[in-house]
């Protein structure tokens, strides 16, 4: 039972790293620009740019947060 | 009645098939040159192993696979998955400068895999670029020979641009693993960005302009954002001005 438990919990934290990583909010951003593409396709308005746009925004950010974060060396 | 030559539909099948190929290796040997291969290989064989069945199950059924929430979720996967490295790399090139990182492999800051058991990282990466692709080509196979009655004209097309682009992959292997591993996963950063970008909106029906041409516009606009951020970056880190 400890070790199916323990595979669960691998198995979690694998995707969780796999999917959010070091820094969630860019992936939650990411999840909402897919969910905003769709609506603003299914109503016949172009959307192939947001998801470049949300990208390029967020690694900006993610990665001034990063550098603004004390170093651990 | 008109029917389409075997030739032609050979050649479409390739040319189609060459593309979809092209985007799985591109993936693999990222992926494998970066992380290491021994997992990497058995992402890819698994993904065949799971193509083998689901192609020997589905046969002519396969057009009608739903492939647009397959390329969502694949694609979506792999763009969150793509920005992690691409911060990353964009962080360790910027600190240690393309010249600082040539030839040497730092531990604490190396994607390389040395741990005996399997790197789950390397292997759901090939063995994603795998399925979805080998399962686009499989589809083009079916619709382009099956469509005009030449079905094995269609997959000794599709056979011909794996073997021949699996080939130029194994041949570049060597002339990739020498790149300096923090740029290698900038490099593979930006690559699975492009292709989560372009796969996951597809998925949900956005038309790109240009088809897939588009994969080479989004290559450009983040490989120009990685060198602005890494350029940013170090001016950040060393007060450098940004480099040309």
């Amino acid at each position: 039972m400890k070790l199916i438990w323990s595979w669960i919990v691998g198995f979690g934290r694998f995707w969780y790293g796999y999917i959010f990583g070091d820094d969630w909010t860019v992936s939650v951003a990411v999840f909402i620009g897919l969910i905003v593409s769709g609506v603003l396709t299914a109503n016949h308005v172009v959307a192939w740019w947001l998801i470049p746009v949300i990208v390029v925004v967020m690694l900006g950010i993610s990665l001034r947060r990063a550098s603004n974060r004390p170093r651990k060396s | 009645m008109t029917s389409t030559g075997p030739i032609a539909v050979l050649i479409s099948t390739f040319l189609a098939s060459g593309v979809e190929a092209i985007e799985m290796v591109t993936i693999v040997v990222g992926v494998g040159a970066t992380r290491g291969w021994r997992s990497t290989w058995i992402g890819v064989a698994a993904g065949f192993g799971v193509l083998a069945v689901v192609v020997a199950v589905a046969g002519l059924a396969l057009r009608a696979v739903p492939i647009g929430p397959l390329r969502l979720v694949v694609g979506a996967l792999l763009l969150t998955f793509g920005l992690q490295w691409f911060r990353k790399g964009v962080m360790r090139v910027a600190a240690r400068g393309f010249a600082g990182i040539g030839g040497v492999v730092h531990e604490d800051e190396a994607e390389l895999w040395t741990e005996p058991r399997i790197d789950w990282t390397a292997f759901t990466l090939a063995f994603k670029g795998v399925t979805l692709e080998g399962l686009e080509i499989a589809i083009l196979v079916v619709a382009f020979g099956a469509g005009a009655n030449q079905l094995g004209a269609g997959i000794i097309g599709a056979s011909a641009a794996l073997v021949l682009f699996g080939a130029a992959g194994l041949l570049l292997r060597g002339s990739v693993q020498r790149v300096p591993r923090s740029f290698l996963q900038l490099i593979v950063g930006v690559l699975l960005t492009t292709f989560g970008t372009f796969w996951s909106l597809e998925g949900i029906g956005v038309e790109w302009p240009g088809s897939d041409a588009a994969i080479l516009g989004l290559l450009v606009v983040y490989g120009a954002t990685a060198a602005i951020f890494v350029s940013l970056e170090r001016q950040r880190l060393f007060g450098l001005r940004p480099a040309v």
